[in-house]
């Protein structure tokens, strides 16, 4: 067991690594010169050289990809080219403003989705079961950003119930900002408890299957219990997978509720940053979605690991 | 308050007649065009009845997280809006689209316009108690000249030989070449007056009507009142809040849910909504921004006058405003002065959509398989693609083929813009027609992108700058614009007009053709009815 979980990390570690080198060699290969784009109308051949000169640019890429792996080892992520802030002050409010927009969904979405699930796999073929799997597949269907402007029209314009904007600031209190962030929120939950849902409704029905059900069955154990207590623990593999995906999801994916709430997180400092050819916040955000997104891949393998008495009690 | 401010408020108030007021401050000293528009203001200001005090919450497009409170650094509606709050300039681009006196209550040129005399107003304080005097003028004023400054005002700037401190208040500023239009360009929202010396723009110090209060770029900054202002009429509102909205959309909705006060850059597909709203007004205005269509006179096809000719008329410039703007646009008539501009040539005949002039001229060239390519990328602006499409088809009903090409956005403006031979680009309005006409269009201007080589042009455009009379100057000016509607390879199908929303409850928030948001002034100049 704790092998294993050693493995996993290393597993991490190294897929962490190889992500760093894209995102330094993507940056790298970007149209356009770190300098030119600084300088803009003002290059000239002279000014050109110099800028390199004081970005250090004009060394090996190899030498400077070291300097910026170790520096981002040690919280040091440099400056913003673009105003010249602290690369890493700039990213940790905005970083903080995602993961709680994040959390806030998913400890509504998940629940929700595991419970709509089971009762969906209880009542397999009923009316509910239809229901649930049609509105669901609606939600996932459509794409989040008009989730989003028909919730505005008629939450936010028409009955006026929640803000449209989610201007929050490090200073808004707990209350407030979940009110603010209500609608950015309630899209993504909408957005997110299909997939959830429908894998977990999927995976029971699969182990409802098996013949130790059929066993349970025969021996005349009410459907709840069987679903509850002997399908669900058993299909919670896959489901563990899927809500790790959707909370990847949540923060690295979640750049469109950002635009269109006003709300401001990590992704819109993303896109702002690579606009402007602002390189060290683009590789800062590009390395701290890489390490979420695998982050939380391990902790599901981990989990599902743990799940499974097989894998937790290997012979 | 000095004493034209206290008639000002007088005049509102209704106590002192328009000709007394009218007499009264021009024996004060203002010139008789400032008087006129400060009768104008007061005026206005009076029917609106204006309020002290609130918070004005605003939704702007146009910020970004790389924003900074160096004015150097400005280029878009959130800091231009904020940098008006905060600073004065020497000279305001009136609601008339004139230079009318700021920080300098009087200028007067020498040497054919070679030579300027500011004299500055007195008793205005800065934020940290230091009173505006000729050192501040003069340093603020070099912060934009040099070979190494940063500042957006730099090419404008470039013109400025030397800039010198009388007295006390007086400074002396030499051009390289007489400029008649030179107030004007100091105008610009670049040249802010700060302290001697000053350089910690994290903590702007100006003589503004507000302070930061807080400054989250790209997200919400916040002004508050900074202590009794220096324009007794103006600065009225306690605090004002910019949100930065850049999506067109969420701005809309912000307006009409009611969490923000006003916007800029409402949406022109959807902004009846706000015309039907009993609570929400539009506020629009002709403006001087412009979509261009370059063809490089010096390039073959387009060396060929007749194949140009061809072009402007097939060019649907109504269908153009519809297609770019929903009709919220004026029409272009390939020349860059607006209609909003005082030395806007009324007397030319409106170039207009003709297939079969078209048609005639395409024959005339004799260039029955002459290869059009139209460069484009909607990286020039918003709509850019369809521009270019729909001269495609108005130009195929003529018989000219034109191949429009898509160039990637990144780095269109480094890669496609002022190499290419026929190319889409914009130009934002500028202040005076002789600095636009500057820019693009003299033959050495680095930023001539239609390569328009004119000696004659040339010398009526070094003639108009140096022209302090207003009727020669005027003539100089209507030759060149009608010089480019007859021949130049530019086409400019339309005008875009400024398009602001704002709640009922807003006063003071005026139509300007110069900008959004009131020439970005709205801080100082808007307040909340009761």
């Amino acid at each position: 067991m704790i092998k294993l979980i050693a493995q996993r990390l290393a597993l991490g570690l190294m897929t962490l690594f190889a992500a760093s080198v894209l995102i330094f060699a993507g940056t790298e290969i970007l149209p356009g010169d770190l300098a030119s784009a600084i300088l803009q109308t003002n290059a000239t051949p002279e000014s050109l050289a110099a800028m390199r000169k004081e970005l250090g640019l004009d060394r090996p890429p190899t030498t400077r990809y070291v300097e910026w792996l170790s520096g981002a080892a040690h919280g040091n992520f440099g400056v913003s080219l673009a105003n010249k802030r602290d690369v890493a002050e700039e990213i940790a409010p905005r970083l903080q403003n995602t993961i709680f927009l994040a959390l806030y969904a998913a400890l509504i979405a998940v629940p929700l989705a595991v419970a709509l699930g089971l009762l969906a796999a209880v009542n397999q073929g009923g009316f509910y079961d239809r229901l649930v799997n049609v509105v669901t597949l609606m939600t996932v269907s459509v794409p989040e950003y008009f989730v989003a402007y028909i919730l505005i029209k008629y939450l936010a314009v028409q009955l006026g119930w929640f803000p449209s904007l989610a201007n929050v600031t490090p200073d808004t209190p707990l209350l407030e900002r979940m009110n603010l962030t209500f609608l950015p929120m309630l899209t993504l939950v909408l957005v997110i408890t299909g997939h959830m849902m429908r894998m977990t409704r999927a995976s029971v029905l699969s182990v409802m299957a098996s013949p130790y059900i059929e066993m349970a069955l025969l021996k005349g154990l009410p459907k709840w219990r069987i679903v509850v207590q002997h399908a669900f623990p058993n299909a919670l593999a896959p489901i563990i997978n899927v809500i790790a995906l959707d909370l990847a999801y949540l923060i690295v994916g979640v750049v469109i509720v950002e635009a269109v709430f006003v709300y401001p997180g990590l992704g819109q400092l993303m896109v702002d940053a690579v606009s402007k050819h602002d390189v060290p916040v683009v590789q800062a955000c590009g390395l701290i979605f890489a390490v979420i997104y695998i982050l939380l891949n391990m902790t599901a393998d981990i989990l599902a690991i743990m799940s499974n008495p097989r894998l937790r009690h290997p012979r | 308050m000095n004493e034209l401010d206290y008639l000002k408020v007088q005049h509102a108030l209704g106590r002192l007649s328009r000709r007394d007021f009218i007499g009264r401050a021009i024996a004060l000293g203002a010139s008789a065009v400032a008087v006129n528009s400060l009768v104008l203001g007061a005026e206005a200001l009076a029917a609106e009845t204006a309020q002290k005090g609130g918070t004005l919450r605003l939704g702007l497009g146009g910020g970004s997280t790389t924003d900074s409170l160096n004015p150097l650094s400005w280029n878009d509606s959130v800091m231009i809006d904020v940098g008006f709050g905060l600073f004065n300039g020497l000279v305001e681009n009136s609601a008339e689209n004139r230079p009318v006196p700021e920080l300098a209550e009087k200028y007067e040129p020498k040497d054919g316009a070679k030579t300027w005399i500011f004299t500055l107003r007195k008793g205005v304080m800065f934020h940290n108690g230091k009173e505006f005097d000729a050192d501040d003028a003069v340093y603020s004023l070099n912060l934009h000249r040099g070979s190494d400054t940063k500042s957006g005002a730099a090419g404008p700037m470039k013109a400025v030989a030397d800039v010198k401190k009388l007295d006390k208040n007086q400074i002396e500023v030499t051009l390289a070449s007489g400029n008649a239009d030179f107030p004007t360009v100091l105008t610009d929202y670049h040249l802010m007056m700060v302290p001697n010396g000053f350089t910690d723009w994290a903590k702007p110090v100006g003589t503004g009507a507000f302070t930061v209060d807080r400054f989250d770029p790209g997200v919400r900054i916040a002004l508050k009142k900074a202590g009794p202002y220096w324009k007794a009429d103006r600065g009225l509102l306690d605090a004002v809040e910019y949100n930065v909205i850049n999506d067109t959309s969420a701005r809309m909705n912000a307006l009409i849910s009611g969490q923000v006060d006003a916007i800029n850059r409402a949406d022109p597909k959807t902004v009846s909504r706000i015309a039907k709203s009993p609570t929400l007004e539009i506020v629009r205005a002709a403006g001087g921004w412009y979509p261009v269509m370059a063809m490089q006179d010096d390039r073959d096809p387009y060396t060929n006058l007749d194949l140009r000719k061809a072009m402007k008329y097939a060019v649907d410039r109504e269908q153009m405003i519809k297609t770019l703007f929903s009709g919220y646009g004026t029409l272009g008539n390939d020349n860059p002065i607006p209609k909003s501009d005082p030395y806007f040539n009324s007397q030319l005949e409106q170039l207009k959509y003709d297939p079969d002039k078209a048609k005639f001229y395409f024959k005339k060239a004799g260039l029955a398989d002459a290869k059009i390519v139209l460069q484009t990328s909607d990286a020039a602006f918003n709509g850019a693609v369809d521009m270019a499409t729909l001269l495609q088809a108005t130009a195929g009903k003529a018989g000219i083929t034109v191949d429009v090409k898509k160039e990637p956005a990144d780095g269109y403006f480094d890669n496609v813009w002022l190499k290419g031979a026929f190319v889409a680009s914009y130009w934002g309005g500028r202040p005076a027609a002789t600095q636009m006409l500057d820019i693009a269009y003299q033959s050495k201007a680095p930023w001539n992108e239609s390569h328009w080589n004119s000696p004659k042009f040339d010398k009526l455009l070094t003639d108009a700058q140096g022209e302090v009379d207003e009727a020669k100057r005027k003539s100089y000016i209507w030759d060149m614009q009608a010089m480019l509607t007859d021949e130049s390879g530019t086409l400019i199908p339309c005008f875009r007009d400024w398009l602001d929303a704002k709640n009922k409850k807003v006063g003071g928030h005026t139509p300007h053709s110069g900008f959004d948001m009131d020439n970005g002034r709205i801080a100082e100049k808007a307040f909340l009815k009761a």
